[in-house]
């Protein structure tokens, strides 16, 4: 499997509280990934600074193979792109979803526009009935649809996920999911999805990470959670947690 | 008819635009059920269009020339069905002079709004997005403008570029942005972390496009209330430099002129100056209340916009 998103060492300082601790992984092309831990535990930290979001202090992020440099440029964000925790902030409150899905063709210069903006829609399973509306018309699914669209219309091959469906109830969750599934077979995409939920990870990744305080605590399989077959405490209490409250 | 009428709100109204223009026009009927709800704020609007048609017609509707009088028989009368808000020291009909006056008074509103509106707007979105040392410039620039009081600012302009309405547009725009700056900042730096602002720099997009395309349509809604509040000021500061003799010249029929040349008999004939302080009241007024209007209407924090 040939690697497609490589991270190394990556330090990150804000002022002089460090949130990530040469924190490294390694997620092969095709392959799904998953951060999970507990909230400050550096898990979207992490992502954000692979997306350019926050200026890392040291280390090495690697895209395809290449290493990245501290500005990123067009290229890149053609090749990775992000969906958001909070659909309701995600979306600018002032644009139609047609107005969304443009501004990423226009900045990357796609001249088939109209094509691709129906496209995208029919593929999150939205209809031409959304295209002019604004988010204030969408629901919370309907709004992570749109964002999903256009992360997706630049047609990118890494997908950062940040907690993509926290902010939505059981069912709209599993919808959500499910269409993230989907595209990623379809478009043979690689996913790096941070949750702080073990039950959406399980079902999404194929390898984990447990985060803690900015460290890597433990890089396992999704198989060997089902297991129990785990070996660090840490992620032997976040295990017990997830199974929720026990009536003794 | 109704049911047309009926269809077309629906369409307006409709949940699923079918068109860009369809949206749009959604959103505007919108913000227009919203102001033309508030009684006051239409009065507001009735005047500053009553203004604008007075302005624009004022050829027609004036019943004398607002320049030349009658010097031998129509010196200082007091308001009669020939002119109705009496003549001034020269003879000329006060009514004919406002009429004319309120071309000025646009003019001077009119080119204050488009020429202070978008520095303020620039400068501020574009220190509240860099930041930094950009910013900090910026803003002291913003600081040594604001700490001088606007009108003693605007008359030292005036007096440095020499009387005249045009100048005294100038000297009033040079001294109104730093205010629209602040705002506009403020603005951009509520929404500059926002998710959806990260999203478009997740595309790749170029600063100036962040700022031109999506920043500053979140600024404009509460630009424009503060400008059109700012507009009765407007007109007062420029009444005040025409009154202190700096902006309009005789014999151009200026609002704030006009008050100063009524000064001398105020007791005695007191139409000369009291029609045009009139005038100023109504429009201000008016302007106060479109402002008041448009914020309750344009206000970005209220609800589903």
């Amino acid at each position: 499997m040939t690697s497609m998103l490589r991270v190394d060492q990556l330090n990150v300082v804000f002022d002089r509280f460090q949130a990530l601790r040469g924190v490294s992984l390694d997620v092969g092309q095709g392959e799904s990934f998953g951060l999970v831990g507990e909230s400050g535990s550096g898990k979207s930290t992490l992502l954000r600074a692979i997306a350019g979001l926050v200026p890392v202090a040291s280390g090495t992020i690697a895209v395809g193979g290449q290493k990245l440099g501290k500005k990123r440029d067009k290229a890149f964000y053609r090749k990775v792109q992000m969906v958001f925790q909070d659909p309701y902030g995600s979306l600018h409150p002032r644009q139609t979803v047609d107005r969304l899905l443009q501004e990423p063709l226009a900045i990357h210069g796609f001249s088939d526009g109209e094509q691709r903006i129906r496209r995208a829609l029919d593929e999150v399973g939205l209809g031409s009935g959304f295209r002019f509306r604004y988010s204030h018309q969408l629901s919370g699914g309907q709004r992570q649809r749109v964002a999903i669209a256009r992360a997706l219309i630049v047609e990118p091959s890494i997908l950062l996920l940040d907690e993509p469906t926290s902010a939505l109830d059981a069912s709209v969750q599993a919808e959500v999911l499910n269409l993230l599934e989907q595209v990623r077979r379809d478009r043979e995409l690689t996913f790096l999805m941070v949750s702080h939920d073990l039950a959406v990870i399980a079902h999404m990744c194929e390898r984990l990470m447990v985060m803690q305080n900015g460290e890597a605590v433990e890089s396992l399989a999704a198989t060997s959670l089902a297991t129990r077959d785990v070996s660090q405490h840490y992620t032997r209490r976040l295990l017990k947690a997830s199974e929720g409250f026990v009536r003794t | 008819m109704s049911t047309v009428a009926e269809t077309r709100r629906e369409w307006l109204l409709s949940e699923r635009p079918a068109s860009r223009m369809q949206a749009r026009l959604g959103r505007a009927y919108v913000t227009w059920r919203r102001f033309s709800a508030n009684r006051l704020a239409m009065v507001g609007l009735f005047i500053i269009v009553a203004l604008i048609v007075v302005a624009a017609l004022a050829d027609v509707l004036a019943p004398y020339s607002p320049t030349i009088g009658d010097l031998k028989n129509a010196r200082l009368l007091p308001p009669s069905a020939q002119h109705w808000f009496g003549t001034d020291d020269l003879g000329r009909d006060i009514l004919s002079r406002i009429i004319h006056g309120s071309r000025w008074t646009l003019f001077v509103v009119v080119l204050v709004a488009i020429i202070a509106a978008p520095i303020g707007l620039l400068v501020g979105t574009v220190a509240g997005y860099a930041g930094g040392w950009i910013d900090a410039v910026l803003m002291r620039i913003t600081d040594i403008f604001l700490a001088f009081p606007k009108l003693v600012l605007a008359l030292a302009f005036v007096a440095a570029l020499g009387p005249g309405i045009e100048n005294a547009v100038l000297a009033i725009a040079v001294t109104s942005w730093p205010p629209y700056a602040r705002i506009a900042r403020a603005e951009t730096l509520t929404v500059r972390n926002s998710d959806y602002i990260k999203a478009v720099q997740l595309m790749g997009a170029s600063p100036l496009r962040i700022v031109l395309r999506h920043i500053m349509p979140m600024c404009i809604s509460s630009l424009i209330v503060r400008v059109t509040l700012d507009m009765a000021g407007i007109i007062l500061t420029a009444a005040g430099l025409g009154f202190l003799g700096l902006g309009a010249q005789p014999p151009l029929p200026e609002w704030g002129a006009m008050i100063a040349s009524g000064r001398r008999f105020i007791l005695d004939q007191w139409w000369v100056a009291g029609a045009p302080g009139f005038a100023i009241l109504i429009v201000s007024l008016g302007f106060n209340l479109l402002g008041d209007g448009l914020r309750d209407a344009l206000d970005p924090r209220s609800g589903d916009q």
